[in-house]
């Protein structure tokens, strides 16, 4: 097997009759961080949902591979346990579950899935106490319910935190920097690279070119109207903060 | 020595069959139907004294007056009161070998529920061992309530052995005009159970243990009469996580309470009994009344997580007559497939600076509908009374139906009464974030509807409260997705 690890080819894909993504190819190898940047409503969250496996789309043509898994046919828990990760742009609340809980029976499921035996209380304590760190968390918002309450901030500290703790293959990130001033930024993005190996990719969709000093992109992507109409390396994201899309967009409605 | 054990072990087992057989022969049962004579002969079999066969015959006379009810959101079936059996002595229960014998399907939801292998015996009718197990267990048991003055038995027995505290007691805080079903449980009631906790006296267990593995073979007329004496305490637990199967579909239980000056008393249930299949076919119908009496700095904490029944009419109350007295009432009320549920509180303030509390979650699923009841009723004496209501409703699915039939009637200007509702569904943007950190959508909703349930669940003793979350997690499986 090559180090790719997840090959989009010609993903097509619909919400209510309306088709959103119109042929996505993509390519991301280990240890590769891609940018996937934007115009709004160009299709970059659905792009995560569908590979996440959220069921409001429906794929209608084109194939994706994840670490030599047909995923379009893998249930979405599956896809997660195999080690795909999606970073929430609006995480959910769910109330009087408390994050420990939460995550110990998501770090279990995995390694049951691993064939893994489930941790003690006392390792899962210690691992909270460590992926925590990564992104500044306060051993407080574990003990409370998942989301409920969080500031936008916490909110996404605490998708980096559960990326942490479950240590992905592929970690997309949909719009992880949305929302946060700019300390909550560095210690997000900050934690990101950290989290970031040799044997690891990270797909990150963003506006901003400011999330980019943080986490240098290897590629840089731009989606445009359900397709990736141009890619590029890092200085792509420079050139797009400075001059916008529509040079992009233009050459490309013509 | 093994040889000798194993010797005295198939003994014990014979025996317990010869006592089965020999019970079996002697059973007796009087015909179908209900009438002045068969509830004489109730009490006549039961050995009862005078004061008590006079007591059911009133209740009988006064019962024919009545009417079944209908104001609850029920669809109720014609039930025929005279095809039913009112007195049937204890059956004995087949006594299996080994654990081996118990079906499969009991034994796989009691390892679910997480339920000690011992007890799962007992519960399952399994022989030696576990006879010999509940056996001591009720000894030290009894021993222990013995020192301190803790009188807890049957009503049969306390009938015999205290007649004056029953007579003091019974049916004072739920009388037999109180409506058609405690009138007809106080004419044909077949037993139920019993507690006085004496002055002073801190009950130094959860009445539970011991009521567990007894709570298996309950009637359908179940009397309970608990009494705390002045400034006494004890928390008390009804019911049981297992599944319960029973012949008889109709059952109507009484539950009364007395919390004298300064005590407080804590009673949980776990109600599971038989909910009729996935096509609303069978199961019980639980036309319950509950309800306490708390004098001067009282308190009565109700708690109860219900998910069996087929049909639930069920108010646990308050009447809070003594000054500063406290009632409360936690609720988890769960419905599926073709189950119904009305159930609620009420929560009667007649002292001066009393407070009440009530939390209900209702879930409803399938095509059941589930219906929160309560009234809170401020008299005028009752100065500065307060209450809090919160009734929650959770759907899973969009064929169910939750209700909420809230009543306040103050008729005090100091008094201060809130009540706060809320709806909400299992989103399915909830069931893509579980998934998406790997977790199964029956194990999501688990999680979820436990969740929900928490701040009611967190009043359940310990040991029963992990139980009662794995009922509610293996109740919903197959109800999403």
């Amino acid at each position: 097997m090559e180090n790719n690890m997840l090959s989009v080819k010609n993903l097509h894909a619909t919400v209510e009759g309306k088709e959103i993504l119109r042929g996505i190819n993509l390519e991301v190898k280990a240890g590769e961080v891609h940018a996937i940047m934007g115009p709004n409503g160009s299709g970059k969250s659905t792009l995560a949902s569908v590979l996440a496996g959220n069921e409001k789309f429906t794929v209608t043509e084109g194939s994706v591979e994840f670490l030599g898994h047909d995923l379009l046919s893998m249930s979405i828990e599956d896809r997660a346990r195999l080690g795909l990760f999606l970073g929430f742009q609006y995480p959910v609340e769910i109330p009087g579950v408390t994050m420990a809980n939460f995550m110990k029976l998501a770090v279990n499921e995995q390694r049951k899935y691993r064939g893994e035996e489930p941790l003690s209380a006392a390792e899962f304590l210690r691992l909270m106490k460590e992926k925590s760190a990564v992104v500044e968390l306060s051993s407080k918002l574990t003990a409370r319910a998942v989301n409920e309450g969080f500031s936008g901030g916490e909110k996404k500290k605490n998708e980096i935190f559960q990326m942490a703790m479950l240590d992905p293959k592929l970690a997309i990130l949909d719009e992880t920097d949305s929302g946060l001033d700019i300390d909550a930024l560095r210690i997000v993005a900050t934690g990101v690279t950290k989290l970031h190996t040799a044997e690891n990719a990270t797909v990150v969709i963003t506006h901003y070119q400011r999330l980019l000093d943080y986490i240098v992109p290897d590629v840089v992507h731009v989606l445009y109207k359900g397709r990736i109409i141009y890619t590029g390396d890092k200085t792509l994201a420079l050139k797009l903060e400075r001059e916008g899309y529509d040079w992009l967009i233009n050459e490309y409605d013509r | 020595m093994a040889e000798n054990e194993k010797e005295i072990l198939e003994n014990l087992g014979e025996q317990e069959y010869k006592y089965g057989f020999t019970s079996a022969i002697e059973t007796e049962t009087l015909g179908k139907g209900l009438s002045e004579e068969v509830v004489r002969q109730i009490s006549a079999k039961k050995g009862e004294p005078d004061w008590m066969t006079q007591r059911r015959v009133a209740a009988y006379r006064h019962w024919l007056t009545l009417e079944p009810p209908t104001w609850a959101h029920l669809r109720i079936p014609q039930i025929d009161f005279q095809d039913i059996i009112y007195y049937a002595a204890p059956k004995a229960r087949k006594t299996l070998g080994s654990m081996d014998e118990v079906d499969p399907e009991l034994k796989r939801t009691f390892d679910r529920l997480g339920i000690p292998l011992e007890e799962q015996m007992a519960l399952a009718g399994v022989a030696v061992d576990a006879v010999m197990d509940s056996v001591s267990v009720k000894t030290t048991f009894k021993e222990t309530l013995a020192e301190k003055g803790i009188i807890f038995c049957s009503i049969s027995e306390a009938l015999r052995d205290h007649p004056d505290l029953v007579k003091k007691y019974l049916g004072s805080v739920v009388p037999y005009t109180d409506n058609f079903y405690a009138a007809l449980n106080a004419a044909v009631f077949s037993d139920g159970s019993f507690c006085y906790i004496p002055k002073g006296v801190r009950c130094p267990m959860e009445l539970s243990t011991y009521f567990r593995i007894n709570a298996a073979g309950t009637g359908q007329f179940e009397r309970t009469l608990i009494v705390a004496d002045e400034g006494a305490y004890v928390s008390y637990l009804e019911g049981c996580t297992a599944p319960q199967r029973d012949e008889n579909q109709l059952h109507a239980a009484v539950v009364e309470i007395v919390v004298e000056r300064d005590a407080e008393v804590k009673y949980s249930t776990v109600q599971n009994w038989y909910p009729g299949d996935k096509e609303g076919r069978g199961g019980i119908y639980n036309f319950v009344t509950k309800r306490g009496l708390c004098r001067e700095n009282a308190r009565l904490s109700w708690t109860q997580v219900e998910t069996g029944s087929a049909i639930t009419w069920k108010y646990p109350s308050c009447i809070l007559a003594g000054d500063n007295s406290v009632g409360e009432f936690y609720s988890v009320a769960m419905t599926n497939n073709y189950q119904q549920a009305d159930t609620g509180t009420k929560m009667i303030h007649i002292g001066r600076n009393t407070r009440s509390r009530i939390v209900s979650k209702g879930i409803s699923a399938g095509q059941s509908e589930n219906s929160y009841r309560g009234l809170v009723r401020v008299a005028k004496g009752a100065e500065h009374a307060r209450n809090y209501s919160q009734c929650d409703s959770l759907l899973i699915g969009d064929k169910c139906g939750a209700h909420t039939f809230p009543v306040i009637d103050s008729r005090n200007r100091t008094a201060v009464v809130e009540h706060e509702a809320t709806t909400s569904k299992i989103s399915d943007d909830q069931l893509f974030y579980c998934n998406q950190r790997g977790l199964s959508t029956e194990d999501a909703v688990g999680l979820i509807v436990n969740g929900y349930a928490r701040e009611v669940l967190a009043k359940l003793p310990m040991e029963f409260a992990v139980e009662a979350q794995k009922l509610l997690a293996l109740q919903l499986e197959g109800t999403v997705g």
